[in-house]
């Protein structure tokens, strides 16, 4: 029993901080929000690239460093510590869906390329008119047989004009990959909630796409990997927002004290610990699962990814009214992390929509 | 990253639960002191299997339990809903405490008969003027000789009128800083000068009582870890066990969820049963991942304590969570059980009254959020 990262994910963790923090200061992270056109730059990019993050849960047949889902979560934490603006989740989450393939031609021909951070991609779940369900899909391909062709919608998908690719969902869980420039598909950038992820609306019109063979059971585990990143990365939000708002709480005087004195003020911001802290084990937890106890893991990340969400929610908001007026500035960086906070709690299935699959899961 | 046990642990987890299986003595019997009796008679079986005190060192005639097996310890022995051992605070506060603050002789005279339950220990900290503020405490000891004379008043002590023994917190000090004025007793409760009154609260039953003290007599002998130096024998004792004791709680809420999902969907409501409600199986859900999340929670907090020798953030943050969790589940109980929550029909009555002192027994949850605000987040103090 040892409920601790090892010295190898420690040095992970030390690494990412450090070069996350060195290149993506608030100014940057501001700049990349609001005027850099697709939220990052293909300097910051190749760096990424150079740590070989993209490759990270790409097999080592596929030419990735076939690390696991706690290393994922790692890293995916202190992105969101540093509320890096990347395409990074939305290419790991492209590449686990590949990985999710196995044998797949499709999957062994995009993943090297992948790996070393060439080929990004991203993942495409929502239909235009659908409801809450990530897993709900009513695209059915055309085409001829082998030659498959895909029409209609999605929306908020993260980082597509930057793609090389597009993971598409479909009814009756089947996937498909298509690929940037094909003919019929138009990629229409959308605000978005969050500014620092960009999210586009991607329409297909007999666009052409190849089918990906996933099991089920394999493409579930690649959902599960993806949401549990994004808990991770809510975790790491959470964090951060903390410690804004403890830090505020110790320099801001008002009634001639810290406000922090105040336990208006210091109760909620021990809440703040309370939330992030469970995040952070039910999310370690899910990772773990993950990597050796598939027949937990189901469980383990419907849970990560509804407590993390709602957490990254709450411990941002708290942050805020513990900042008062100069939170709700556009100048102050809060904000930034409050709608990542809240962008990220309903990505992929709300906190209520995986709450339901834990009922489910569990035997309620 | 591990959270598998290792072929030792299960070794030891395996044997416990072999041999609660064995032992369990069933149901407990209707009564206050018929269920004494058999909580008595229960220790004495654990004791002579080497059960009882899992982590007192094995000179002192404990397992010498690591920090996981003691979790495991808890999390079985809830588990198996054996009964609690009768003399759970000399186990778990009063012999760990002259373990580490009293003399070889104390330790002779003291620790064979709490493991035995052949003496009751109780605990006479709080005062109805000193709650949360216990530094503050007015119950007064003054030296006569080879003797203290102690007069003052205590509440909430739990077994008092069973225990032999009372570990006093009294003030010996008037002109001292109110911390350093302390000194901590092993008081003899067959006194006369001892009077105890049962404690009625809002279930109807007295789980505790009101201690009297009006010249009761102590040796001097009996002072632990040296005059004046009651605090910090205090806070051995309240921190004792704190890491462990977790484990318990963890697996009797989850036990408690079972309970209530059986109930859920057992109860017709609209038609159908309860967990089908939309809303009674989302707060269902969600009630289960603060219960996993309490787990994983005290895990983390045990790697920590293990790995540093004291217990991480996550630490101080176990019991208030409890807290939280046992309350609202217990109210989600009398919210399934719709009319039938007018009436006090089931044990679920009982919990959900009974819930409503967690969040103030053993430190109040403000307590412990500002506990955690100023020592974990480095907040300023206001006092």
């Amino acid at each position: 029993m040892n409920f601790d990262l090892t010295d190898d994910q420690r040095a992970i963790q030390r690494t990412a901080g450090e070069f996350l923090a060195a290149r993506y200061k608030p100014e940057e992270l501001r700049r990349l929000a609001l005027e850099e056109e697709r939220g990052f730059t293909d300097e910051q990019w190749k760096a990424i690239a150079e740590l070989g993050w993209p490759g990270l849960v790409v097999s080592e047949a596929h030419g990735g460093l076939g690390l696991g889902i706690v290393e994922l979560v790692v890293v995916q934490e202190q992105l969101g510590y540093a509320l890096a603006p990347t395409p990074f989740l939305s290419d790991v989450g492209a590449a686990l869906l590949l990985e999710a393939g196995g044998e797949d031609e499709t999957a062994a021909e995009y993943l090297p390329g992948v790996a070393t951070g060439e080929r990004r991609g991203t993942v495409a779940v929502w239909d235009a008119d659908a409801g809450w369900s990530p897993t709900h899909s009513a695209l059915v391909p055309g085409g001829e047989d082998g030659q498959p062709t895909l029409t209609g919608t999605k929306v908020a998908v993260a980082d597509a004009a930057a793609a090389d690719f597009i993971v598409v969902s479909g009814a009756d869980g089947r996937h498909f990959v298509v690929d940037a420039g094909a003919s019929g598909l138009e990629i229409e950038a959308t605000e978005a909630l969050d500014p620092t992820r960009r999210l586009y609306s991607v329409s297909l019109s007999e666009t052409p796409a190849r089918e990906l063979s996933l099991a089920p059971e394999a493409r579930r585990r690649a959902y599960e990997a993806l949401t549990t990143a994004l808990a991770a990365e809510s975790v790491g939000v959470a964090q951060r927002a903390m410690e804004m708002a403890t830090e505020y709480a110790k320099e801001r005087q008002q009634f001639g004290r810290p406000i922090g004195a105040y336990q208006a003020i210091s109760h909620p911001c021990a809440q703040m610990l309370l939330e992030t802290e469970g995040a952070r084990s039910v999310t370690l937890y899910a990772a773990w699962a993950l990597d050796h106890e598939p027949d937990t893991s189901q469980l383990a990340a419907a849970m990560a990814k509804s407590y993390a969400g709602e957490a990254g929610w709450r411990v941002t908001a708290a942050a805020l009214q513990v900042h008062g007026g100069i939170g709700f500035t556009f100048e102050h960086d809060l904000h930034f992390f409050l709608k990542r906070a809240r962008a990220n709690l309903h990505a992929f299935g709300d906190s209520r929509w995986h709450r339901r699959r834990v009922a489910d899961l569990a035997g309620v | 990253m591990d959270l598998t046990l290792s072929p030792q642990e299960e070794a030891f987890r395996d044997e416990l639960r072999g041999w609660l299986d064995e032992h369990h003595p069933g149901a407990e019997p209707e009564g206050d002191e018929a269920g004494f009796e058999f909580r008595r008679s229960w220790q004495k079986t654990l004791h002579q299997a080497g059960w009882a005190g899992v982590s007192w060192p094995k000179e002192y005639g404990g397992r010498g339990a690591s920090l996981i097996e003691q979790a495991i310890y808890n999390e079985e022995v809830t588990r198996a809903k054996a009964p609690a051992a009768v003399n759970v605070l000399g186990l778990a506060m009063g012999g760990p405490t002259v373990i580490a603050h009293g003399s070889e002789e104390q330790r002779k005279r003291y620790l064979e008969p709490i493991l035995s339950a052949e003496e009751i220990w109780c605990q006479g900290f709080s005062e109805p003027e000193s709650g949360s503020d216990l530094a503050s405490l007015k119950t007064k000891a003054e030296r006569h000789g080879d003797e203290w004379v102690v007069t003052g008043q205590k509440v909430w002590t739990t077994l008092a009128h069973h225990a032999k023994w009372c570990m006093l917190v009294a003030r010996t000090d008037p002109d001292a800083p109110k911390h350093q004025g302390l000194t901590y007793f092993l008081m003899d409760m067959d006194q006369d000068a001892v009077q105890v009154r049962p404690l009625a609260q809002i279930t109807g039953e007295a789980e505790f009582n009101e201690l009297f003290l009006e010249e009761a007599r102590i040796p001097h002998a009996n002072i632990v870890g040296g005059e004046g130096n009651g605090w910090p024998v205090a806070i051995t004792t309240l921190m004792h066990e704190r890491a462990t004791l977790a484990f318990g709680l963890q697996i009797q809420v989850k036990i408690a969820l079972g309970e209530l999902m059986e109930k859920a969907r057992s109860t017709t409501v609209n038609g159908g049963s309860a967990a089908e409600d939309e809303i009674i199986r989302d707060r269902l859900a969600q009630l289960y991942i603060e219960s996993e999340v309490l787990r994983l929670n005290a895990y983390r907090g045990l790697t920590h304590t293990m790995k540093h020798g004291v217990p991480g953030p996550e630490g101080s943050l176990g019991k208030w969570q409890w807290a939280d969790v046992n309350q609202a589940l217990t109210e989600l109980a009398l919210d399934i059980a719709g009319p039938q929550a007018l009436l006090r029909s089931d044990d679920w009555t009982y919990r959900f009254l009974r819930a409503r002192a967690n969040s103030i027994e053993g430190g109040t949850t403000e307590i412990l959020k500002n506990i955690v605000a100023e020592r974990v987040l480095g907040l300023p103090r206001l006092r």
